[in-house]
């Protein structure tokens, strides 16, 4: 066990995770799959289609409980989690602002908000209800949320999916710059590599399914250097380590 | 609802007070018409069959009119009125908690789904005379046995409620710790809305009609003794003066209580139910 008040990073350790289907087929999703997120880095789990991301996810969230072998949470300042869902979901019968009230501790409850819903755009739009959204804002309102709670750890799965490109690079930009100003450890699902290039510190590659990491791809460059010109070369670079990947 | 598509809902909108004043008063205005004619009609089939046994519109007022005078009328209304209010919140709450927890847990629905058949189709009357055997008539068991006629009701509407519950807003919940209050609040109520809404409305047209006959069985007082009272009498214009004011009080609380508490519930829809 650590001792008290130690940095502890994000360890995943799990053996094995097997579903079993209505007709009694039985699929292993994940298998021998462990890395670690360290204390403030954003990693980028990137795996082909259905090979157990978001399974993985709902395991660390404490919404599956029923894998073999173990992980390990940080725990810098607060233990909460927060976590981004592949759909926004956000309670339809509350706005906004209540969908991201809702989700804070009580100590937290009537912090001010402005300067989130600001950065994230959506300070016009606290007190509309999510139907009166957009998906593209109803994923800021999700992001808010997350961030709200100042965690001590980030989930997000697939956040930007089933956007147009365009609105997709501007909440990724959103997502970096409230990254910035508070980073938390975070670790974000997705299949799409220049996203992961764009957005992460480090990029753990899976196998198809059952999961396991292939290898980790380590990216030291700052964010802000990350300009057209570099990410082909990081593309490159990407596609020499791990060949016929993506 | 009269007008789906008034359009002037927003929340906000420029014609503000007075367009919203009208488009709420116009379902108060159509029953109010609506309930004339039938006065009306009624009226002239008195008149066209004089009868001790089917007096017009005019003597059931006067009739009312002197209940209301001498007091028995609000009386035996606010006696009939308390029972039911009280039986309507034990059978839902008491109803909802045990369809939902059906709903939940699928042995559990297994095992007890055939009681809830039993009781479904036991007479309500069996239920009223043995609870007043059993426990003697008192207030306690006439309400009891009002409440126990309507939960197996509430049960299987809630029970369909808790399937339909969308797991997605549960493990919401449970990654951001809301606490059991919250999560009962804002994330399981609105989404059994419906259902409690469902549950409620057959709920209390059920219930006063079952009141009226526990108090005819057991009680000194209420509509339904009045009612037993002036069946001995052969007195009709009185029978049906308790009935209208009950239907109407009841009629009351639909237009002014239900019905705002639903639209309130469902305003965040784009279009309310
Ligand atoms: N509840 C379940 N029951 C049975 N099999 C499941 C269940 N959930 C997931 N699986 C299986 O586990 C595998 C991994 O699913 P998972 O949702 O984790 O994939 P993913 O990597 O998130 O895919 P995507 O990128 O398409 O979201 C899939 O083959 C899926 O069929
Ligand atoms: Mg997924």
């Amino acid at each position: 066990m650590q001792p008290v008040g130690a940095v502890v990073p994000l360890r995943v350790d799990i053996a094995e995770k097997t579903f079993r289907s209505a007709q009694g087929v039985s699929i292993t999703a994940l298998q021998d799959l462990s890395f670690e997120v360290r204390q403030g880095e954003f990693a980028c789990l990137l795996g082909p289609s259905g090979c157990g991301k978001t399974t993985t996810l709902r395991i660390l969230l404490g919404l599956d409980k029923d894998f073999s072998g173990s992980f390990q949470l940080p725990e810098g300042g607060s233990n909460r989690i927060a976590a981004v869902f592949q759909e926004p979901i956000l309670l339809p019968w509350r706005t906004v602002e209540q969908n991201v009230r809702l989700a804070l501790p009580k100590s937290l409850r009537t912090k001010n908000l402005d300067g989130l819903f600001d950065t994230l755009g959506l300070a016009g739009m606290r007190s509309l209800y999510p139907a009166e959204l957009s998906l593209g804002l109803a994923r800021r309102a999700a992001l808010a949320r997350a961030f709200a709670t100042e965690p001590a750890v980030l989930f997000l799965d697939e956040p930007f999916a089933s956007l147009d490109e365009r609105t997709a690079e501007r909440l990724r930009h959103l997502l970096l710059t409230v990254w910035s100003a508070r980073p938390t450890t975070a670790l974000m699902v997705t299949h799409n590599l220049r996203e992961a290039l764009m957005l992460s510190d480090r990029i753990i590659v899976l196998a198809q399914r059952p999961a396991h990491v292939l290898g980790m791809f380590d990216v030291r460059l700052p964010r802000h250097y990350r300009n057209p010109q570099v990410m082909s070369d990081l593309l490159r670079s990407f596609h020499q380590k791990f060949p016929g990947v993506v | 609802m009269t007008a789906p598509d008034t359009g002037d809902r927003t929340p906000g909108a420029a014609a503000g007070s007075q367009s919203s004043l009208a488009t709420a008063l116009t379902p108060v205005l159509t029953v109010a018409v609506s309930l004339l004619g039938l006065c009306l009609l009624w009226g002239f089939a008195a008149n066209a069959w004089p009868s001790r046994a089917f007096p017009g519109p005019g003597q059931v007022w006067q009739v009312l009119l002197a209940e209301a005078a001498s007091g028995d009328l609000f009386y035996h209304l606010g006696a009939t009125l308390g029972r039911v209010a009280a039986a309507y919140v034990i059978a839902m709450v008491v109803g909802s908690v045990i369809g939902v927890a059906l709903g939940s847990y699928r042995s559990a629905d297994r095992f007890f789904s055939p009681w809830v058949i039993l009781f479904l189709n036991i007479p309500a009357l069996v239920v009223i005379v043995l609870a007043y055997i059993w426990f003697g008539l008192n207030e306690a068991a006439a309400i009891g046995a009002v409440a126990v006629n309507k939960i197996p009701n509430v049960v299987v509407t809630m029970r369909e409620g808790a399937r339909a519950l969308d797991p997605n807003y549960a493990e919401m919940a449970a990654v951001y710790r809301f606490g059991l209050l919250d999560r009962i609040r804002h994330v399981l109520l609105p989404q059994l809305q419906p259902y409690l809404a469902a549950a409620s409305r057959s709920g209390i047209a059920l219930i006063w009609k079952i009141v009226l006959v526990v108090e005819l069985l057991g009680r000194s007082n209420g509509v339904g003794f009045q009612i037993y009272l002036y069946f001995q009498l052969f007195d009709v214009a009185a029978i049906l003066a308790y009935t209208l004011a009950f239907v109407a009080v009841m009629l009351v609380i639909e237009l002014l209580v239900v019905q705002p508490v639903e639209r309130h519930a469902t305003r965040w829809r784009r279009r309310p139910a």
